[in-house]
């Protein structure tokens, strides 16, 4: 079971990134859980200092930007 | 109209193995289709106005009709022309290179470039949090990072593209100068007051983990971030700009000239704080305020005046402040406030003595 952590303060594009995640999740069958981390103490502990971020098990994919459902499907296969 | 003639570029299916000469043989192609249709503009908009509607020559309404059907697609043409560009730019920045080329600079060095990073680097206010203390806390310094914080949200691409459509080069020039001459003063003025002690304890005690890898887009990926930022900015600015020049094309139409010289002329030396202080509760973007500044100044209010409005309008924000409350205490959020509110009532008033109105006709 794979864990994507999508990191953001609140802001719409972090909320558009935690939609997507969970889309991408349902629509491919895959195994995995979302969940949406808005602590900034935990964002900083990450590395992550430009919002929405993506990590998968850990493993910061993307930062600052709404990446493609395309992309999280390729981060969920690895 | 707009969107198809730039952008042909990015709107192939990106295939990541395409080489670069490819992907530039294709911009330069959009690129001149987007020419020959921007220079045919003024005249299609008179064909419309005159020929297609029939509208009497040298009405009132007949010249705001064709103000709006010539400005409208000028503007968002050229908006689209340069969010592409500075999206694939922005490509090759990241808060995080930014803070690694920042952390630990001297002072006034580091308040040059962060003003200048500021323009370039992919930056969303509703990050400025997490920005602000991954900066801090690796050695960054305070007033370096306002020089960062002022610069992103004041120089931006639909600020400049609107001034440089509506108001000529000149001004866009002038406001991108003093733009980035305010960061780096007021960025260095909040420096030298050693206001670390009003920045949230917990801040400082943070700690910053390990870096995120850095991702490094080939060619493909840096066109599609290009038209990902067309699709976004002007997917969300195009009915401000519309409104906006609407409401300019009325002003221009309807607002007797001089009308306004009285009140926002440069003779009303009350009209520059006025317009600071009414600026900075707005949150408006550039793309709606701008058109009407434009016909504003038409009509005889003064260009520092309206520079001073549009600079509090778009740099200080009032979302942005109760944002970074999280990270500063209220004295910290006060100094900033003040500080750039004085930088931009300096700026208004310098722009009022000088003799400028000769040099800036369009």
């Amino acid at each position: 079971m794979k864990k994507i952590i999508v990191y953001g303060p609140g802001c719409p594009k972090c909320k558009q990134v935690e939609e997507l995640a969970r889309r991408v999740v349902k629509e491919s069958g895959l195994e995995a859980v979302v969940e949406k981390v808005g602590d900034l103490k935990a964002m900083m502990a990450a590395g992550i200092i430009s919002t929405p971020a993506l990590a998968v098990d850990g493993a910061v994919k993307s930062t600052g930007r709404v990446p493609k459902p395309e992309e999280i499907k390729k981060w969920l296969e690895e | 109209m707009s969107k198809a003639s730039s952008c042909s570029c990015g709107e192939k299916p990106a295939d990541p193995k395409k080489p670069l000469l490819k992907w530039l043989g294709l911009c330069a192609l959009g690129l001149v289709i987007w020419g020959l249709v921007y220079f045919k503009l003024a005249a299609f908009s008179s064909w419309l106005t005159y020929k297609l509607f029939h509208l009497p020559a040298g009405e009132r309404f007949s010249l705001a009709v064709e103000f709006l059907f010539f400005e409208t697609p000028k503007v968002l043409m050229l908006l689209v022309l340069i969010v592409f560009v500075l999206g694939v730019v922005r490509s090759f920045f990241s808060p995080q290179n930014t803070r690694r080329v920042l952390a630990g600079k001297s002072e006034f060095l580091g308040n040059i470039l962060a003003a200048g990073l500021g323009v370039v680097t992919p930056f969303c206010s509703c990050s400025a949090v997490p920005l602000f203390i991954g900066f801090v806390t690796s050695g960054v310094p305070l007033g370096v990072t306002f020089s960062f914080l002022i610069s992103a949200p004041l120089v931006n691409e639909i600020a400049l593209v609107l001034l440089l459509g509506l108001f000529g080069w000149k001004i866009a020039l002038i406001y991108l100068t003093t733009g980035l001459l305010l960061a780096v003063a007021a960025g260095w003025v909040i420096g030298r007051l050693k206001l670390e002690k009003f920045v949230e304890d917990w801040v400082y005690q943070t700690e910053l983990g390990d870096e995120s890898p850095q991702e490094s887009p080939d060619w493909s990926q840096r066109i599609a971030h290009g038209v990902t930022a067309v699709e976004e900015i002007v997917g969300k600015v195009w009915l401000y700009v519309i409104i906006g020049i609407a409401v300019g094309a009325w002003i221009h139409g309807y607002v007797p000239e001089g009308l306004l010289a009285g009140i926002m002329g440069r003779a009303a030396w009350w009209s520059v704080p006025l317009a600071v202080l009414i600026g900075i509760p707005m949150y408006s973007n550039a793309a709606g305020i701008i058109p009407v500044v434009q016909a504003l100044l038409s009509k005889g209010a003064a260009l520092g005046t309206v520079l001073a409005f549009m600079m509090s309008v778009i740099g200080l924000s009032l979302p942005e402040a109760i944002i970074l409350r999280k990270v500063l205490k209220p004295q910290l959020i006060a100094v900033f406030l003040g500080v750039v509110g004085l930088g931009i009532l300096l700026i208004g008033y310098l722009f009022n003595l000088l003799p400028l109105e000769q040099i800036l006709k369009p």
